[in-house]
């Protein structure tokens, strides 16, 4: 009898010490949340609770991994933090305010409708039928990458563009819209190719390895971070050629404007640092910036993040945090990084690309 | 030398005789069988030869000692190591002084062969494991340091432990107390520095979970088993239909209703750990499985213990505590180790659920650009990882089996 009564002590006390309250903000919070931001909004639960918990996928070089300190690293994981340094007003030490959730692709928008997570930045693909409220209810934030289907071959093999794979073998991820992508535009391009099939991409991927295929298919970035596991990363090449549209950005739940319109305007604010050439390292010399534009941006003068609900310098605290959009992307996928993708499309508008803000005013 | 292999000795002589009689009395005894021998063999050689060619030449191991950190306690934030140490320390002393008094009650040898081995490989891989941080050489000492404390602790209480002190139920009191404080030392609170369980991760998450659950299924096991042994036709119902229920669900449904559907029911504003959550799922989960398990073992009750039982005048509770559940128990044992391994394998799963258990955690590592493509490598650690720890429980649940056959 006295072990079970230990034991149920035990059982008590864990689930004491499991469950944790996180009183409304209001309540015990000292400051009064800022003007405009309903007590409904998560952005108040996030700025009592003082933790932004953030969804990512966990497992995808470049976007989102831990590296051997045991920090997250990653171009998803950037657009967290950027989020949670504007929110929380400060730059420093910003992983102490945010939690990563690993999420599957099962899993994500349920953690994130029942409130699990705060936001998704975890390469999710932007389709209608996710955003409208008859679909997933969802609302997405920018494009922060623009992603396609693509297709990886060797160079001794002389492909060099799509209708050259014409009754080639392709190695591709079986029960997947990359497999239904190959083979409609193996239609219209009127070629037959040998689709040969696997369960997951790590398998393709190893079959593409060993020769067993002259392609390989899968999302570019994916492509790009494949590649760099070959024997010999520089014989293989990915055409350019892309089979699918895949826009993938952060993710915040319907109906909650004050949350979404702050990872909306924080995002767009890394495009336009970029286009205003603030970066981390000058972002403080920025404040003395001369240009109305950029004082409005940086919150020296106006209101903007005021109108947010934020503090007037968000953006100072974003920026010394991850840099601007083209600083996230060249130290986690660019060609500097080990995946050595391309900008292609996720260039600034004003080289061509399609990375683009509206005006900050 | 020279003289040695011209002139061998009588006794390696011997030996060698020995074994070609066991060669040819077990390898050899019939045609098909040598045709067997040598076609395993050559096959075993072959892959055997194909493994080290590609652990030496192609294999970048890299990936694990600069790692090391992750895959034993996850995202720990590395300025709390100090309290698992801790931990380590008085888990060990426990273990030594447990191990001392058992084998002195058993008269058995402390250092026998086995052990001898065991402890000479643990010292030889702390010796030579290429240890990659800022100080490898007092990690080094640390690890010594826990095997000397493991051996000198279980010498001293070999030699101290009276017979007549009660023992057993103070070894009882003394795990319960290190786990509280494991527990402490790991969550934080109380003085300490929380640590969110989010941060925790690798070996430390996953026996953590195999063990916290196994522990909280047990009185959960029984009671279920007795209550679908029991004359009450409602309990015997509700028990049944939870069994069955349960058995009937796969693992990964009752993780992702724990993840996806219990925020639901709480009140807003109140949030579940979600490590709580899985652990609390993976006990419902192996309590419905332990329940049978359990009930095999009562079934196996001669019906002559409970009319004795009766006929000494016990009641049910006294009847089941004394008589019954010791005896049942004991059969079970073997059943319920199973379950426990399988128990810790199936954690696993929870890395699907977002935690960073050992596979989780490896998941992420391979996703680092730098080490892409190293699946192989760390696939193979982490599973000699899984093997030792359910090796290791294997052999204490044998050790415990041959403590109760030697005292009933």
């Amino acid at each position: 009898m006295r072990k079970v009564g230990l034991i149920a002590a035990l059982l008590s006390l864990s689930i004491a010490a499991c469950v944790t309250n996180n009183p409304t903000p209001t309540s015990t919070s000292g400051e009064s949340p800022a003007a405009g931001i309903p007590d409904s909004s998560r952005l108040a639960a996030i700025k009592g609770r003082g933790k932004l918990i953030c969804g990512v996928e966990g497992t995808i070089p470049g976007f989102s991994f831990v590296d051997p300190s045991g920090k997250y690293s990653g171009l998803d994981v950037d657009v967290c933090r950027a989020v949670a340094a504007a929110i929380f007003n400060t730059a420093t030490d910003i992983d102490s305010k945010i939690e990563y959730r690993n999420l599957d692709s099962t899993a994500r928008f349920p953690a994130l409708q029942n409130g699990e997570v705060d936001m998704l930045s975890r390469n999710t693909t932007w389709t209608l039928s996710r955003d409208s409220s008859g679909g997933n209810g969802l609302e997405f934030g920018p494009t922060t990458f623009f992603d396609g289907q693509g297709v990886l071959v060797s160079k001794a093999s002389g492909i060099k563009d799509f209708a050259g794979l014409n009754g080639k073998s392709i190695c591709v991820e079986t029960g997947t819209t990359t497999e239904l992508n190959l083979a409609s535009r193996a239609k219209q391009n009127n070629i037959t190719v040998n689709e040969v099939k696997f369960q997951d991409s790590n398998a393709a991927a190893a079959a593409y390895a060993e020769g067993r295929c002259e392609a390989f298919t899968s999302d570019r970035s994916q492509l790009a971070a494949k590649r760099t596991g070959l024997a010999k990363p520089d014989d293989h090449i990915l055409l350019d050629d892309v089979l699918s549209k895949e826009p993938l950005g952060p993710v915040t739940i319907n109906n909650d404007s004050a949350l979404f319109d702050v990872v909306r305007w924080v995002t767009y604010g890394l495009f336009q640092a970029e286009e205003f050439g603030i970066t981390q390292a000058n972002v403080s010399t920025k404040l003395k910036d001369a240009n109305p534009d950029v004082q409005n941006f940086l919150g020296t003068q106006g209101d903007l993040g005021k109108q947010l609900g934020l503090s007037n310098d968000f953006l100072v605290q974003s920026i010394q945090a991850v840099g601007n959009y083209g600083e996230i992307f060249e130290r986690n996928v660019g060609t500097n990084s080990k995946l050595k993708i391309d900008r292609g499309l996720n260039k600034l508008w004003t080289n061509g690309g399609l990375i683009y803000s509206p005006p900050f005013r | 030398m020279v003289h040695h292999h011209s002139n061998p000795s009588p006794l390696t002589d011997m030996s060698q005789l020995f074994f070609l009689v066991w060669l040819r009395k077990n390898l050899f005894n019939s045609w098909i069988n040598t045709i067997l021998t040598i076609l395993l063999g050559t096959l075993l050689f072959n892959s055997l030869l194909k493994f080290g060619h590609w652990a030496g030449n192609f294999a970048k191991w890299e990936v694990i000692p600069q790692n090391l950190p992750l895959y034993f306690v996850g995202r720990f934030p590395p300025g709390e190591y100090w309290r698992l140490w801790l931990f380590l320390s008085l888990l060990m002393l426990m273990t030594g002084l447990t191990w001392g008094v058992l084998t002195r009650l058993s008269k058995g040898y402390l250092f026998n062969p086995t052990v001898l081995c065991g402890l000479a490989l643990a010292v030889l891989t702390i010796s030579i494991w290429p240890f990659i941080g800022d100080q490898p050489l007092l990690i080094r000492l640390q690890l010594s340091g826990l095997i000397v404390l493991l051996s000198v602790t279980a010498q001293i209480s070999y030699w101290c432990g009276h017979p007549s002190f009660p023992w057993g139920q103070r070894l009882t009191l003394g795990w319960v107390v290190i786990f509280l404080i494991g527990l402490w030392l790991i969550m934080g609170g109380l003085g300490l520095p929380a640590i969110s369980s989010i941060a925790w991760g690798g070996v430390l998450l996953t026996a953590l979970m195999s063990l916290v659950s196994s522990i909280l299924s047990f009185p959960f096991g029984i009671l279920l088993a007795l209550g679908r042994q029991s004359s009450l036709p409602v309990i015997r119902g509700l028990s049944t239909l939870y069994i069955e229920l349960v058995r009937g669900m796969p693992l990964i449904t009752i993780l992702f209703v724990g993840l996806i559907m219990v925020p639901l029911f709480l009140p807003s504003g109140w949030r579940l750990d979600v490590v709580f959550r899985a652990i609390l799922g993976l006990t419902l989960f192996v309590s419905a499985y332990l329940a049978e398990t359990i009930r095999g073992g009562l079934q196996a009750i001669p019906k002559g213990q409970f009319e004795a039982a009766n006929s000494l005048g016990l009641n049910t509770p006294l009847t089941l505590g004394l008589i019954i559940l010791p005896q049942a128990l004991k059969i079970s044992i073997p059943a319920i180790v199973g379950l426990f391994i399988s128990l810790l394998q199936d954690t696993t799963l929870v890395s699907i659920v977002g935690l960073f258990d050992l596979l989780g955690i490896s998941r992420s590592i391979l996703a680092n650009p730098i080490f892409i493509g190293r699946h192989a490598e760390v696939y193979l650690f982490i599973g000699v990882l899984y093997w030792l720890l359910c090796y290791l429980m294997s052999q204490g649940s044998r050790y415990l089996e041959k403590q109760l056959r030697s005292h009933p």
